[in-house]
């Protein structure tokens, strides 16, 4: 059972089981049936059209969690139009230029957040028609907002001739790129679909699965979350910004709402076992436990897995210009002495994986190389940035090959285990130094719960710096720290700074911000 | 210089040099320099040059050895030898 267009996975389900629950709001308990759910995403489609969105068009998402930002993403899709999700917490300067970038014709946005948006959109010349939609008055903000709409009419007619495909385009992510300039990763109903699909066959999801939706929906973990449990008729429980943050808030969910399937990044599930009361329970009902974004230490995951030892773990990898195209099972017992980091896994049966060197050759079995991909997930490029899409293909006879930039080393079972970025290995008195792998060795440390390496180029050149939290929030003793290091890490990988935290800064994809760190001093 | 003046001179020196921040009494005599990681080479160079110019003694490179330099007890026997040879 697959579908031509994302949005057709929310239709099938609404037809074969139209009364039962599609979503939850975790923080409120609201809730919404799959037959509700496709009636009021259609409501949004057809007022779009009222308001002149036609197929192809962008259309902005700027609306915290919620029930109504779900039935307005598959409102959008329904038209035929791309949704361009964003952070609703961010500055308004920075949604506004991406809104700007990719020409959307509509936002639905936050109604306490709609006049600053819109101030930063004028300071651009950009005049997309805002659509706002109002928390404080309604336990419904979009059909409150949809009822005051709709009776001003206006034509509805359904352009046949210009119905979504699979190749249309259906959503636009931006990440932020290393030049500080987030970049739109344009991705088609198929680039989804052939994921989605791919996530049924590995976890083989029905409609008595109960789904986290973690991710904020501008992060491209929440593909999954929306999209796979829908297609299966299963529950997704949205979990909002506040909830999100929240760890002991978050392990109540999890038990009492008995969650069968979490997906988050590693920092969220460091969170919930070293500050939230997960280990106070031992009645869960999870049965995965995906995670993806960044590596996760080790001494944290085997935690995880003591506390929740019946469900199977996948370390799922990949950027979101691909999302996952490779995935690992942890296995069930981990060595006491294991510090390394497992492997990302096997290419996913959407995909296919090669290791290149930097002329686009094959590289021999064992040794570095970077990691590309091609197949149906892969995007068709970036928002107005022809330069930058082809420099990120490799093409040649056998495909179109996205570039990762990840360095990756292949073992002969065709398992791939990730060395680091590319723009993450440095180069220090003539030695090739990875900053993850002095994360990995100092997460070895019994005091420290979170770490992350940065180098900078200096006059007397480049230097390491390490920023890290401890589990009790004191500074450990820098020659406490110095003597780890020497005993863990090769000299010339010796960092030559530490900086304490409280918490290391995370940015609105819960993954360890290291623009952040950079501009620290 | 006796002793436990060259021991306080040198602790000074490292905890300001290298070690800004530290609670000083986490830095004993024995507290290892070199295999600990306080001490990379270059910083080793640095307290050399540091203890010839203040103590009047010449270190050859051949003496650049962690036995020598190891910890401030060693740096104290070591540079007390010296004086006493020259």
């Amino acid at each position: 059972m697959t579908s031509a267009t994302l949005h057709g996975y929310l239709e099938q389900s609404a037809r074969r089981s139209p009364g039962t629950c599609a979503a939850v709001e975790a923080s409120s308990g609201r809730q919404i049936t799959y037959g509700e759910i496709d009636r009021l995403s259609s409501r949004v489609g057809d007022h779009l059209r009222r308001i002149g969105v036609r197929p192809a068009d962008r259309v902005g998402i700027c609306l915290p969690k919620s029930i109504a930002s779900l039935a307005v993403l598959f409102g959008i899709l329904k038209v035929g139009a791309a949704y361009v999700p964003v952070d609703s917490l961010a500055p308004p300067a920075r949604n506004a230029f991406i809104f700007n970038d990719c020409g959307v014709r509509a936002i639905f946005v936050e109604a306490s957040r709609a006049e600053n948006l819109r101030y930063e959109l004028a300071r651009l010349a950009a005049e997309p028609r805002l659509l706002p939609l109002d928390w404080s008055d309604a336990s419904s903000p979009l059909a409150t907002y949809l009822a005051r709409v709709e009776p001003e009419g206006g034509l509805t007619v359904e352009d046949e001739s210009a119905r979504p495909g699979p190749d249309s385009l259906a959503y636009v992510l931006y990440t932020s790129g290393s030049t500080g300039q987030p970049k739109g990763v344009m991705l088609t109903h198929r680039n989804g679909s052939s994921y989605v699909d791919w996530c049924s066959e590995i976890l083989a999801p029905d409609e008595s699965d109960r789904f986290s939706s973690h991710a904020p929906f501008h992060f491209d973990l929440s593909i999954l979350d929306i999209f796979v449990p829908l297609k299966h008729g299963a529950t997704v429980f949205l979990i909002g910004e506040e909830l999100g943050k929240n760890p002991t808030r978050m392990a109540s969910v999890i038990a009492e709402r008995r969650l069968t399937i979490w997906y988050s990044t590693p920092s969220v599930l460091t969170l919930l076992v070293e500050h939230g009361s997960l280990d106070a329970r031992d009645d869960h009902a999870l049965r995965f436990i995906l995670f993806a974004g960044e590596v996760f230490p080790v001494k944290h995951l085997r935690r995880l897995k003591a506390v929740v030892p019946r469900a199977r773990y996948l370390n799922l990898y990949g950027p979101t210009e691909t999302n996952v195209c490779t995935y690992y099972e942890i296995p069930q017992t981990i060595a006491e002495d294991r510090s390394a980091p497992f492997p990302i896994g096997r290419a996913c049966s959407h995909v296919k994986a090669r290791v290149i060197d930097a002329n686009g050759r094959d590289v021999p079995r064992g040794q570095e190389g970077q990691l590309a991909i091609s197949g149906a997930p892969v995007m068709l490029g970036y928002w107005n940035m022809p330069e930058r899409t082809s420099a990120a293909f490799h093409v040649n006879s056998s495909g179109r090959w996205y570039r990762t930039g990840d360095v990756v080393i292949e073992d002969g079972d065709g398992v791939y285990t990730f060395r680091g970025r590319r723009d993450r290995m440095v180069k220090r008195r003539g030695y090739r130094i990875e900053l993850g792998e002095i994360e990995t060795a100092l997460y070895r440390h019994p005091a420290i719960s979170e770490v992350a390496a940065i180098a900078r180029s200096e006059e007397a050149g480049v230097s390491i710096k390490v920023f890290y939290a401890s589990r009790d929030g004191h500074a450990l003793s820098l020659i406490d720290l110095k003597r780890f290091c020497a005993h863990n890490l090769p000299a010339y990988m010796a960092p030559d700074w530490f900086s304490h935290q409280q918490l290391l800064p995370k940015t609105s994809t819960d993954k360890i911000d290291y623009q952040h760190l950079m501009r620290m001093e | 210089m006796n002793t436990t003046q060259i021991r306080t001179m040198t602790r000074d020196f490292i905890l300001k040099e290298f070690l800004p921040g530290e609670r000083p009494e986490n830095l004993t005599d024995s507290t290892e320099l070199i295999s600990g990681g306080i001490l990379d080479s270059l910083a080793t160079l640095k307290l050399v040059t540091y203890l010839e110019k203040s103590c009047g003694i010449e270190i050859a490179p051949d003496e650049l050895v962690p036995e020598n330099l190891n910890s401030i007890g060693h740096i104290a026997d070591f540079v007390q030898s010296k004086q006493a040879s020259t």
